[in-house]
C-alpha cells in the first residue's frame, strides 16, 4: 500500500469515527461531558497543590528559625556568621539584627518600654534570622539547625519543627491525594470509552463479520474504533479544559476574598499552557488506551462463519 | 486450482461433516457442488474460506496449502478469492456503491481505481443505475447480483458460492447462473454449492455431489466447458 494510500485510508477512519459521533449527538454529548468531569476533577486538583505550593512560599516566615549570638560577641562575627550561612544551598536569606536595633523595636512596645528603660545595659544579643528554602523538608531544617547551634558564638538557635511539619505534611497529602485521585479518574474515562466502545463493536458486528470474511486485517477493522476512543478522549479533553477555566473563573474571586479575610492573600492559580496541554494529552491517551483495551478484548470473538 | 487431498472434518462433540473428501476443479472451471442439506457442501466452502480448518486431509487453493497458511496471511488469502452467500451479507446502512468497493478499500486500492472498478462491477450486473440505493430498496434478485459484483469487484481468480439461488425464484435464479456463466468464461474459476438439480443441469457443468460427508459422484467435464479433469 503507498503512503498516500495509508494516509488517506486514515483520514477516511478518523473523519469516519467523527461521523458515528455526530450521528449520535446525545449519547456522544453524554459520554464527553462524563468523560470531561472526570478529567477536569484531577486537573482542578492539580491547580489547587500548585496553589498550595505558592501559599506555602507566602508562608516561608512561619519556618524561619532566629540564631541567638551569645553575649559579648561582636557585631562583626554577627555578620560573619550571616555570610557563611548565605552561602549554605538550604538558606534563602539571612537578616542580620543587632542589638541595638533590636533594642530600638522592643522599646517601641509599651509592655516592654518601662522595663528597658530600667536596665542599665542593653541585655539583647545580634541575632540572625534565618530563611530556609521552602523545599527543605523538617528532618534538612533540623540538621541545618544543628550545625548552625555548633557554631562558633552561637549561644541558642530557636527553630519551630512543628509548623514546617505541618505544612510538609500537609503539601504532601495534596500530592498523594492528587495522584490517587488523577489515577483513579483516568481509570473511570478508559472504563466509559471501554465500555462505549465495546457497545459500538457489538452493534456492528455484522460488519465486522463481512470484512473479516473479505480479507480485512485486524488492524482495518480495529482502526475505526481506537480513532472513536482518540475522538472521544479528545472532546472529553476540550470539555474537561472549558470546565477547568469556567470553575477557575468562577471561584477565583470568592477564595481571594475568603482568604483576605483571614489575612492571606491566596489565590488560586490559573491554569497554564501546559497543564491545559496535560488535560488535553490526557484525554486522548485515557481515550486511545480505553478504545484498545475494548478492542483487544471483543474484536477476537467476532469470526466470519456462513450460515 | 481448487484441491481437497482426502479432507476430513469432525466439528466439536458433533459427526464427521465431510469423510476423507478428495476432489480437484481445474484453473477456469466452472463446477457445481450438489446434495442434500447437511451433505458438508458448505463444509466444503468454509474450508476454502479459512472459516475452518480441516481435521486431517490438506486442502489447496492456487498452490496455497491453506493448512500451512500463518493467521496473519489469511486476510490476504481472503482477498484473493471471490465469496457470495445465500444471505448476501450485504451492509444495510452503506449504499450498492459502497458494499461493492469494501472489498477495495480493505485491499487498499486507490480512491479513483476504486471508482472505476465498483462502476464496472454493477454495470456487469446491470446494477450501475443503483449505485445510491442501499440494499434494502433493491429486489432479492438485485441484492443477489449486488453481492455477486462484490465478489466479483476484486478480480478473484477463484469464485465460491454458497446457495447463491436459493432465495430466488426460478427466472431470477436463471439470471444469476447466467451471469455467473459469464464471469467463468473470462477465466474465473468457480465452485458453486446448489441443491438445485434441475438448474445445476441446466447450465452443464461438472457437478461433484456429495451425501453424508462423502463424494458420491462426479459428473464428466462437459466439452463446452473452458477445461475441467474430471476427479476425483
Amino acid at each position: 500500500m503507498s503512503l498516500s494510500s495509508w494516509l488517506t485510508r486514515h483520514a477516511q477512519n478518523a473523519v469516519g469515527a467523527l461521523g458515528t459521533l455526530s450521528r449520535n449527538p446525545v449519547a456522544t454529548a453524554l459520554t464527553i461531558t462524563v468523560i470531561g468531569i472526570a478529567l477536569a476533577l484531577p486537573a482542578a486538583l492539580g491547580v489547587l497543590v500548585q496553589s498550595g505550593r505558592a501559599l506555602a512560599g507566602g508562608w516561608a516566615d512561619v519556618r524561619d528559625f532566629s540564631v541567638y549570638l551569645a553575649p559579648g560577641i561582636a557585631l562583626g562575627r554577627a555578620e560573619a556568621l550571616a555570610r557563611e550561612l548565605r552561602v549554605n544551598p538550604g538558606v534563602e536569606s539571612v537578616r542580620v539584627i543587632s542589638a541595638d536595633i533590636a533594642v530600638t523595636e522592643l522599646s517601641k512596645d509599651p509592655g516592654f518600654a518601662g522595663a528597658l528603660l530600667a536596665l542599665e545595659a542593653n541585655p539583647l544579643p545580634h541575632t540572625l534570622v534565618v530563611r530556609p528554602l521552602v523545599s527543605m523538608d523538617s528532618a534538612a531544617l533540623e540538621k541545618l539547625g544543628a550545625e548552625v547551634q555548633k557554631a562558633n558564638g552561637v549561644d541558642l538557635v530557636k527553630l519551630d519543627l512543628e509548623w514546617a511539619k505541618r505544612l510538609s505534611a500537609v503539601l504532601d497529602f495534596l500530592r498523594r491525594l492528587g495522584l490517587i485521585t488523577g489515577g483513579l479518574l483516568i481509570a473511570a474515562v478508559v472504563v466509559v470509552v471501554g465500555n462505549t466502545i465495546r457497545l459500538d463493536i457489538q452493534n456492528r458486528s455484522a460488519e465486522i463479520e463481512v470484512a473479516k470474511l473479505l480479507g480485512a486485517t485486524d488492524a482495518f477493522v480495529r482502526r475505526p474504533f481506537l480513532y472513536l476512543g482518540l475522538w472521544y478522549g479528545l472532546l472529553g479533553g476540550l470539555v474537561a479544559m472549558l470546565i477547568l477555566l469556567i470553575g477557575l473563573w468562577a471561584l477565583g474571586g470568592s477564595i481571594a476574598r475568603l482568604a483576605g479575610l483571614y489575612g492571606s492573600n491566596f489565590e488560586l492559580g490559573g491554569a497554564t499552557g501546559s497543564s491545559l496541554l496535560a488535560v488535553l494529552a490526557g484525554g486522548v491517551l485515557a481515550g486511545w488506551g480505553g478504545a484498545w483495551t475494548a478492542v483487544a478484548r471483543h474484536l477476537a470473538a467476532i469470526q466470519p462463519k456462513i450460515a | 486450482m481448487i484441491r481437497f487431498d482426502n479432507v476430513t472434518k469432525r466439528y466439536d462433540g458433533a459427526r464427521e461433516a465431510l469423510k476423507g473428501v478428495s476432489l480437484h476443479v481445474e484453473a477456469g472451471e466452472l463446477a457445481f457442488l450438489t446434495g442434500r442439506s447437511g451433505a458438508g457442501k458448505s463444509t466444503v466452502l468454509k474450508l476454502i474460506a479459512l472459516i475452518e480448518h480441516p481435521t486431517r486431509g490438506t486442502v489447496t487453493v492456487d498452490g496455497r496449502n491453506l493448512g500451512k497458511l500463518k493467521d496473519r496471511e489469511i486476510p490476504g488469502f481472503r482477498q484473493q478469492i471471490g465469496m457470495v452467500f445465500q444471505d448476501n451479507k450485504l451492509l444495510a446502512d452503506r449504499s450498492a456503491y459502497e458494499n461493492v468497493a469494501l472489498p477495495l478499500i480493505i485491499n487498499g486500492t486507490g480512491q479513483r481505481e476504486i471508482g472505476r472498478r465498483v462502476r464496472a462491477a454493477l454495470d456487469q450486473v446491470g446494477l450501475l443505475d443503483r449505485e445510491r440505493y442501499p440494499p434494502r430498496t433493491l429486489s432479492a434478485g438485485e441484492q443477489q447480483r449486488l453481492g455477486i459484483a462484490r465478489a466479483i469487484v476484486s478480480r478473484p481468480k477463484v469464485l465460491v458460492a454458497d446457495e447463491p439461488t436459493g432465495n430466488l425464484d426460478p427466472d431470477l435464479a436463471l439470471e444469476v447462473m447466467a451471469l455467473f456463466k459469464r464471469l467463468n468464461e473470462v477465466g474465473t474459476t468457480m465452485l458453486i454449492a446448489s441443491h438445485d438439480l434441475h438448474l445445476v443441469e441446466h447450465f452443464g457443468a461438472r457437478r461433484i455431489t456429495l451425501t453424508g460427508g462423502q463424494v458420491l459422484d462426479v459428473t464428466a467435464a462437459p466439452l463446452t466447458a473452458s477445461t475441467g479433469a474430471v476427479s476425483p
